[in-house]
């Protein structure tokens, strides 16, 4: 009993350092494309092992099944949600930071392809 | 297909019997009946439908690695006091044609963290992609040829 109690706190617990790792991602990094790298994924294994730990807190089918299915949704939807706020700002030129903090520089991306 | 219907229906059965609906019975009678269909002789398009499975149960694994090392490496980078990363965007030719393919490529590239898919061309033969970790973009192109781009031609068709 202890050791499941353990286990769903430490789902939780890490859940949560992802998430909050994700929000002050969306803080510190310079520019979009690293933000949206930082916040927008993270949220991803944050918001699945949440929804993991409330499923084995809860012990209940009705609350598993609508978990895994949650779970399933993100996988399929954030992905898409990304790649197409990702493909706007990379076709209307938003600036890319290439550079460190001693000398910022912005650039246009798409000069900046390898 | 069938082969994998089957399997699904040994599942249900199982969970039906056992009179227990939860996840973790229907998977342990997914199990089952996969064993069962193992060492059952003879099965029309049997070996295509155990490859596969086990090419897309690898894959499963491998997606998971990735996440939470990648993950880890963002959370690092979020905390350390200075900004290491040097973000390049690199442009990747595509080995796989198929549009199934290259939509979970697309998928599993954009939901690990630190990578994201910026645009696709216009004929699918190249990814753009923004990386934050890898500075050399000829190692990235390997990476992504090694990692997930043959695992996904392996396990979906």
């Amino acid at each position: 009993m202890v050791l499941d109690e353990l286990f769903i706190a430490a789902l939780i617990l890490i859940g949560s350092f992802f998430g909050f790792s994700a929000a002050l991602g969306l803080l510190r990094m310079p520019d979009f494309y690293t933000r949206m790298s930082t916040s927008g994924k993270a949220a991803t294994l944050c918001c699945g092992l949440l929804l993991a730990g409330v499923a084995t807190l809860f012990q209940d089918a009705q609350v598993t099944a609508r978990a895994v299915a949650a779970i399933l949704f993100l996988l399929l939807t954030v992905p898409i949600g990304v790649h197409m706020i990702a493909r706007a700002a990379f076709r209307v030129g938003t600036p890319m930071w290439r550079g460190s903090f001693v000398k910022p520089r912005f650039k246009n991306p798409k000069k900046e392809l390898q | 297909m069938r082969i994998f219907l089957l399997n699904l229906l040994l599942a249900i059965s199982w969970a039906a019997l056992t009179g227990n609906a939860t996840l973790v019975n229907l998977s342990f009678g997914f199990l089952l009946g996969y064993l069962a269909l193992r060492i059952s002789p003879e099965l029309p398009g049997g070996s295509i439908y155990f490859k596969r499975l086990q090419n897309f149960s690898r894959l499963c694994i491998f997606f998971l690695q990735e996440l939470v090392l990648s993950s880890l490496r963002a959370a690092w980078e979020v905390f350390s006091p200075i900004l290491k990363s040097r973000p390049i965007i690199v442009r990747i030719p595509l080995e796989i044609h198929e549009r199934n393919q290259i939509f979970v490529l697309i998928n599993l590239i954009s939901l690990t963290p630190g990578t994201m898919v910026l645009d696709i061309a216009p004929d699918n033969s190249a990814l753009i992609v923004h990386t934050m970790f890898v500075d050399n973009p000829d190692r990235f192109r390997q990476e992504i040829r090694l990692g997930f781009e043959r695992r996904v031609r392996e396990a979906i068709s």
